[in-house]
């Protein structure tokens, strides 16, 4: 396959950006997309050019860590992760417009790559157990009932990549924040913290700078993992329950 | 063994376990007498740890709940994503809620002959002991594993077992433990007990008066090149499977931080032992990049085979039941598909090398679950391992659901690693070491769903008591980087960052990585000889030499800068090539997943030599002028008597 790449350029946070256009040749069908990145990025460094910058490690769909706008689209045209997006996905003779996330609370570092630790601080607001290593009861001391250990599953499969902030046109966070309130909120460990975790993590991304949520979909819709928009629900439902009875965030 | 390629140093051996008392005794023993550190104490002391994996999460949130100061370093730009994550399958624990047998003392056998008979028996036992308690610790966490309708939780069986004994939470087993210790690590960050360093290797470690002090490392976003102090260092930066470019590992997962430890007097055991993986999607092609696992516990209701003859290109399913060979079923009667890894993995090799491969280059072989459809139908195969089928459609386009899976072996785990006590403490004093960078549970193979017990026992259970021992002789006299140690430690890795950027040659960093790695799968994989071994040593040297001369590493050392940090991590895989290739051609034995041609019983199974390589090779680094130094750590079996593995 050949190809016509448009991809954005910014050396650091500091200066501005551009899209730069590339050409490739002899791409294979079976390449993943980042495999591509690889051969344009060969021919920069041997051309004596600065290579993209792009985030990425375990290339399998799960650490979470890569993730780029593809046309447009949050990891592209599939519902997957950049990494295990395909070039049998595209044609021979398209061109490909390639750019970070887009939201003022994941700046951008280099090129493609944007600094996501805003997620890493909702967590630390209240996504979690309070379990200090030891303190454990016995596993079957409680039964979970399976379809709540399932449903929590599916929550607790969010990988953590920024696709929903990238795809919402708010750049809200509320599919991250409400996969994790979802997940514990589920298991009957996490009922002590249920409403303060709840209270806390949304002020918490208030804080960072994303934006509000307006239930518009495409986050669920852009997901690689398929979180649901019913962890959505499930969040503004705690939410009230706790507002309601007088819970307030930490300042 | 000719004396150019190594010397014979002194005999090690670990002091820490209390030999005094019987071996189920030795953990609650070694406990008592470890001394303590009192909780104002703590609070004094600070304690680095690298790397965020299932080992360095859990220590760092376990030491920052005990009181400790902790400062926590990755790479990446979250604890979140370190390798840990991508494991699939499962959690062993001898629980023995099946009521099939299992018990504490099994699982340690287990462990001990899935090892083919070359870990230490205190490490083991204490592993199989403390076991049960992750399950319970991550449990209380939120993991949400899978459950039986009850609401209790379910198990599976996984190679090398013939009990039920691995928890799991469908095929994200390893993201779900992870989530747990990144979400104790994220409240211990945010109770101000754990520093974080995000986006930040270490480079060199600093060692002064004969202990571990502290670390250099470099943000990779500025680029800056700092040093870091604290009374002890903790490496838990995972394995070296990428010394072979190819393998399951991600792509930045590196040696560097326990190849420069190991420069400063950290010695590195059984460097050779590597684990290939047999149930991994084929090579693709030229330009591929990683290989991908398929979970191993596929193997519980997926048939391997291939067909009977050779050149056999017939779409599977017109194949007929008959001319099929489900060669493990056929080998190992009462394992069958469940074998333990090495064993699948070269029965694969076996296959393929007599030309019954499957697939566009021969190198395959099926995963078959057509039997399983049929038995359990389709929707039960689909909540058991639909993620999987998923994964692998999208990497070959392929529908396994209609066609069988193709599978071939790949890099995946290194048993190997630097030396450790008991108390997990390398050879320099103040620098333990956890999970898969260190050597000490899993001997010559490890058996599946077993990392994920080793890395969460270090992290939550041995290493949080065993520290304390050392920390009770601190806090040690205050250090800066005025130090003449530190100074000369940052000053070396300027220097090498330096070094990189100025060669400006004629290769990338990648291009040397392709290079080695094709030539240790060829030459140091999963089959090794005398001979291929002297070719690897002899091609060694002189790609260590080409990339110091030759390599291209564009942009500059202040910036976020990928193939800078590529480059440094090259340069350390090929001085580890090169030591694996010794350690390797040294052990003129097989066992486990270290198979020397010349040594197999009349079967072609792993033919050990007990009387001569019953030992851990722990190998000193010497400068570069100099061959390796041997230390021998004697291995004595008391509870499980030394015989030859078999799961026929």
């Amino acid at each position: 396959m050949t190809l016509t790449l448009r991809v954005w350029r910014q050396k650091d946070p500091s200066v501005k950006g551009g899209i730069v256009t590339y050409e490739l040749a002899d791409i294979s069908p079976d390449m993943s997309f980042l495999e591509m990145l690889d051969v344009l990025n060969e021919q920069l460094i041997l051309g004596g050019d600065d290579p993209v910058a792009f985030d990425h490690d375990c290339r399998e769909g799960i650490c979470g860590m890569c993730g780029v706008m593809i046309n447009g689209q949050a990891h592209g045209p599939e519902q997957t992760t950049t990494c295990q997006l395909h070039m049998r996905s595209f044609k021979d003779g398209d061109t490909i417009t390639i750019e970070p996330w887009r939201a003022s609370a994941f700046p951008v570092i280099k090129d493609l790559a944007v600094d996501r630790r805003a997620f890493d601080r909702i967590i630390q607001a209240g996504g979690y157990i309070s379990a200090p290593t030891g303190t454990a009861p016995e596993a079957h001391s409680v039964p979970v009932p399976k379809k709540d250990a399932d449903a929590a599953f599916d929550a607790a499969t969010c990988i953590g990549c920024g696709a929903c902030v990238a795809a919402c046109p708010n750049a809200s966070s509320m599919l991250f924040t409400a996969a994790k309130v979802t997940h514990l909120g589920l298991m009957p460990q996490g009922q002590p913290e249920r409403d303060d975790r709840v209270v806390n993590m949304v002020a918490q991304q208030d804080r960072e700078g994303f934006g509000g949520c307006t239930n518009i979909g495409e986050c669920s819709a852009s997901c690689p993992k398929g979180i649901s928009m019913e962890t959505i629900s499930r969040l503004n439902h705690d939410l009230l329950g706790a507002l309601r009875a007088g819970v307030r965030p930490k300042s | 063994m000719p004396l150019d390629l190594f010397n014979v140093g002194d005999p090690i051996a670990d002091t820490k376990a209390p030999m005094d008392v019987p071996i189920a005794e030795r953990w609650s023993s070694r406990r008592f007498r470890a001394r303590l550190v009192n909780p104002a104490n703590r609070r004094k002391m600070t304690v680095i740890v690298v790397g965020t994996g299932l080992a360095g999460g859990s220590a760092a949130a376990t030491l920052g709940e005990a009181g400790y100061k902790v400062k926590s370093f990755w790479y990446q730009d979250s604890p979140r994503r370190a390798h840990s994550v991508a494991a699939q399958g499962g959690i062993n624990a001898a629980k023995n809620y099946r009521n099939d047998g299992d018990s504490v003392h099994r699982l340690f056998y287990d462990t001990v002959k899935g090892g083919d008979f070359r870990s230490r028996e205190n490490n083991v036992h204490r592993l199989a002991e403390v076991s049960t308690n992750i399950i319970d610790q991550c449990v209380a966490q939120g993991v949400p594993f899978a459950r039986e309708y009850g609401g209790l939780l379910d198990n599976r069986s996984f190679g090398g077992a013939q009990v039920s004994r691995t928890f799991y939470a469908r095929g994200q087993t390893g993201q779900q433990l992870l989530y747990g210790a990144y979400q104790a690590l994220e409240r211990q960050i945010a109770a101000g007990n754990v520093e974080q360093h995000a986006r930040t290797e270490m480079l060199d470690l600093i060692v002064v008066d004969g202990r571990a002090r502290g670390i250099v490392a470099r943000d990779l976003v500025t680029g800056e090149i700092s040093t870091h102090f604290a009374d002890a260092v903790v490496l838990a930066t995972g394995g070296y499977g990428n010394v072979f470019y190819l393998s399951t590992n991600a792509k930045g997962s590196n040696t560097t931080a326990i190849w420069r430890a190991h420069k400063r007097g950290a010695y590195f055991a059984n460097p050779c032992y590597t684990q290939i993986h047999p149930t991994c999607i084929p090579v693709s092609g030229d330009y591929q990049s990683k290989l991908t696992l398929m979970s191993e516990s596929l193997r519980n209701d997926g048939r391997v085979w291939v067909p009977k003859e050779r050149g056999d290109t017939r779409d599977p399913r017109e194949i007929p039941e008959d001319e099929r060979d489900y060669y493990l079923e056929r080998i190992y009667p009462s394992f069958g598909n469940l074998v333990p890894r090495d064993i699948a993995s070269r029965q694969a090799k076996n296959v393929c090398d007599e030309g019954r491969g499957v697939g566009p280059n021969g190198l395959g072989v099926y995963l078959d679950f057509a039997d399983a459809i049929q038995r359990l139908g389709l929707s039960a195969v689909e909540a058991k391992y639909g993620n999987l089928f998923d994964m692998y459609n999208r990497i070959t386009g392929e529908n396994a659901y209609e066609t069988p899976m193709r599978i071939y072996p790949a890099v995946h785990y290194t048993m190997g690693g630097l030396w450790v006590d008991y108390d997990l403490q390398s050879t320099i004093p103040g620098m333990f070491v956890i999970g898969e960078a260190n050597f000490s549970d899993h001997g010559a193979n490890r058996l599946g769903a077993s990392a994920l017990m080793q890395g969460l026992a270090d992290g939550y259970f041995v290493l949080p008591n065993t520290i304390n021992d050392y920390l009770a002789d601190g806090p040690f006299e205050k250090v800066d980087e005025s130090h003449p140690a530190a100074a000369e430690a940052l000053q070396g890795v300027q220097d090498q960052v330096q070094k990189l950027l100025s060669i400006n040659g004629t290769r990338t960093p990648a291009s040397f990585h392709r290079e080695l790695g094709k030539l240790m799968w060829d030459l140091c994989g999963m089959e090794r000889s005398e001979e291929s071994l002297r070719k690897a040593l002899d091609r060694i040297p002189e790609i260590r030499q080409e990339f110091w001369s030759n390599v291209k590493v564009s942009g500059d050392w202040s910036s976020f800068n990928p193939t800078l940090e590529h480059a440094g991590r090259v340069a350390d895989f090929i001085e580890l090539a090169e030591l694996m290739c010794i350690d390797a051609l040294h052990r003129a034995e097989s066992c486990g997943g270290h198979f020397r041609a010349e040594s197999q019983t009349p079967e072609g199974e792993a033919l050990r030599d007990d009387e001569n390589f019953a030992y851990v090779a722990a190998w000193e680094w010497t400068p570069e002028s100099a061959p390796p130094v041997l230390h021998r750590e004697a291995l004595e079996y008391e509870y499980v008597h030394l015989a030859q593995r078999s799961y026929k």
